[in-house]
């Protein structure tokens, strides 16, 4: 019977829908179990009510009556993120730091891209090696290599003080600065690839064409090949800037106590509140949170390289 | 390949009177890339006014030549002057010079008039010059009613009309074009050559151009100049290159020729006589070859200069010049057909011939027996 139906159904994708389907069918089966309905079930529990039990909040459906179903949606856990100003300033302070590691990857990613595309085939691939190449350790061993170099010990401060600079070492790691050099560090390659691959596609004699109608290097730079790689500037700041925000590992280890990051709030909700209930809702809010850039970056994305393909842009996120 | 006159309408020819002062100056010029030389010691004059064509095949250097004039390449020895300045070594932003690159080279992210304003915005001139400029330009290109349209929304037509206004609105000193009508279908081709022409001698200004394609050169060119491994083979206008090529390359790459090796037998100021061992008779040409006999050369024969006559109607009434073999193919070109006759000892010489009748009711037809004969002053003598 299960195999007749299931040989029916299928045939009947066969004959309506080209195998175009399959082909989609794959990833939106996976994003539909692996990310949308987690998204539901913390959307759930972000409107329960905490318990002290296994599982530690309240179902939001209960049977009151013999054919009564009542919902219950708390909007309190809502409600408490508004009035405790820690997530807030939380959110903030991932805000800000994501937008400093972005610009700061920006700064160091885009000269490293220039340079990359710039160089001759033969190096390219080399250099590319070299900036993929930190990938094959793991993100954790790179991290802590960070607290090596930068603790009270480390390798700075011992080179500093040998050199005679400065008298006592500085405080350098579990500050706001080692938790950016940290997020800076790791997110850089996803800054550097797409530029650089939009960089490279940038046709050369359109420069020629720039320095032909009188446009000095400075200029050209500015009026063609920024614009030209703007795709490639948009998709490395969202990939850096996205994740970053969410970023829980590196706070954690290089950042102060004092650091506060909406990843690490939200780990301390689960993890050590276990109020799973203000967690979800901590977790909804930051998703809110997100949208709205991704939303309107893709946006400005589209538009760029409508203008300058005619085609809706494809986005590399 | 019809020998079409360039369509000037006045007579343009500065390049004979040596008191005239050449505008552009290519002294001894070599490019070397990674130990080939790409261009090898050129020097090569061009006047005020002209359009001057370099046509050769792909990697004769021609595209190196060009891009040293627009400042991309610097030479590796030699000088450049444009309007008597030295300008060896200027970087392209400062040289009065434009190109019209063969990918048009349009900024994708700006729209036609911010394309052509692009050369003069960085002037610093003021606001209304620009537009009145731009608008003028884009006028002479016919492009005035797409000003705001991007580059992608354009045909390759017409992505090559704004590639045109754009390097035109600077009014440079030189306007250099990299093989400008390669990526036009023939009709657009056709039309598109005439406008070039126009819209040079409306606007004065020297036109380069680099082209592999000979038809194309000789329509539009004042001069032509062939070039082949780095070195420039011959200059002259189109009908000179073409009736008076003076090496066996030139003859071979511009329009078809039949060739005959031979050895000159008797030199005289207004005739030579030459003995070829693929003719059955001498080769007779009306002007002198001033080499001494014995000597072996090349004749060259164009082949709409040949004439056919059939067998059946007796031999045509010459003693030199003629062949005789049987039709082998007919291309069949519409306007003209080219007949390729094998002669007794094998070798296929071709004549063309127009197709004043249908071709099922041309008198001469596939295996036909004919002899082939053309006129004394229509071989060329080739020494080299």
């Amino acid at each position: 019977m299960i195999p007749k139906i299931f040989w029916r159904l299928f045939s009947f994708f066969k004959r309506r829908i080209s195998s175009r389907f399959f082909v989609i069918a794959l990833p939106f089966t996976w994003v539909l179990l692996f990310f949308f309905i987690p998204f539901l079930l913390v959307l759930k529990i972000s409107f329960s009510e905490l318990t002290v039990g296994i599982p530690p909040y309240l179902p939001i459906m209960e049977r009151i009556g013999e054919d009564v179903i009542a919902f219950k949606l708390n909007i309190g856990n809502y409600l408490y993120l508004v009035w405790d100003d820690l997530y807030i300033r939380a959110i903030l302070n991932s805000l800000g730091l994501g937008a400093l590691a972005t610009i700061a990857c920006l700064i160091i990613g885009f000269p490293m891209a220039y340079a990359i595309a710039r160089a001759s085939l033969k190096y390219q691939t080399l250099l590319l090696m070299m900036v993929i190449l930190p990938f094959w350790t793991s993100f954790l061993i790179r991290v802590y290599a960070w607290i090596g170099i930068l603790s009270y010990h480390g390798v700075v401060n011992t080179v500093l003080l040998k050199l005679g600079i400065i008298e006592a070492p500085l405080r350098l790691l579990n500050t706001i600065f080692s938790l950016s050099i940290g997020i800076t560090y790791c997110y850089l390659p996803f800054m550097i690839l797409p530029i650089y691959v939009s960089l490279q596609k940038i046709d050369p004699s359109l420069l020629e064409a720039a320095y032909d109608l009188g446009s000095r290097p400075f200029r050209t730079f500015w009026k063609v090949t920024v614009p030209l790689c703007m795709p490639g500037i948009i998709s490395g700041s969202l990939l850096v800037f996205i994740p970053s925000l969410g970023e829980f590992v590196i706070p954690d280890l290089l950042g102060g106590s004092d650091t506060l990051m909406i990843g690490r709030v939200l780990w301390n909700e689960f993890f050590v509140n276990r109020d799973w209930p203000v967690a979800g809702a901590v977790a909804i809010g930051m998703l809110v949170f997100l949208v709205f850039p991704i939303v309107l970056l893709q946006y400005i994305q589209k538009n760029v390289q409508r203008d300058q393909t005619g085609e809706g842009g494809q986005m590399n996120a | 390949m019809a020998s079409k006159s360039p369509k000037r309408s006045y007579k343009f020819d500065p390049w004979l009177d040596p008191k005239n002062r050449p505008y552009i100056r290519i002294e001894n010029v070599s490019k070397e890339f990674d130990g080939t030389m790409a261009v090898n010691n050129l020097s090569l004059s061009i006047y005020q006014g002209e359009f001057f064509s370099i046509l050769g095949g792909s990697g004769c250097g021609k595209t190196t030549l060009l891009r040293m004039l627009a400042g991309f390449e610097t030479p590796t020895s030699g000088k450049i002057y444009i309007d008597d300045i030295d300008m060896t070594t200027t970087p392209p932003y400062e040289r009065p010079v434009n190109m019209m690159f063969q990918s048009y080279a349009l900024f994708p992210h700006m729209s036609v008039g911010q394309n052509v304003a692009f050369g003069l915005k960085q002037e610093k001139l003021p606001k209304a010059e620009i537009k009145e400029r731009v608008d003028g330009v884009l006028d002479l290109v016919q492009m005035s009613l797409f000003m705001n349209r991007m580059p992608h929304q354009l045909s390759g037509g017409q992505r090559q009309r704004v590639a045109l206004a754009r390097s035109l609105v600077k009014q440079p000193k030189l306007l250099l074009l990299d093989e400008p009508l390669a990526s036009l279908d023939k009709k657009l081709k056709e039309r598109t050559q005439l406008e070039l022409v126009t819209i040079q001698e409306r606007v004065g200004i020297t036109f380069i151009m680099v082209s592999h394609d000979q038809e194309e050169s000789m329509t539009m060119s004042t001069r032509i100049a062939v070039m082949n491994e780095g070195q420039i083979k011959q200059v002259g206008p189109p009908h000179e290159i073409y009736e008076f090529p003076n090496s066996r390359f030139v003859a071979d790459f511009i329009g078809s020729i039949n060739m005959f090796e031979g050895i000159i037998l008797e030199d005289a100021p207004d005739h030579v006589i030459i003995q070829s061992d693929s003719m059955p008779s001498e080769l007779c040409i009306s002007h002198s070859a001033t080499i001494p006999p014995g000597a072996s050369v090349t004749v060259g024969v164009r082949p709409e200069k040949v004439k056919i006559s059939k067998m059946s109607h007796g031999k045509p009434d010459v003693i030199y010049n003629y062949t005789s073999g049987v039709v082998d193919d007919i291309e069949y070109l519409g306007d003209v057909s080219i007949y390729h006759v094998l002669t007794e000892n094998g070798r296929r010489i071709l004549a063309t011939l127009p197709n004043l009748v249908r071709l099922t009711e041309q008198p001469v037809t596939w295996e036909d027996k004919v002899y082939l004969y053309w006129q004394p002053e229509n071989g060329i003598v080739l020494t080299v």
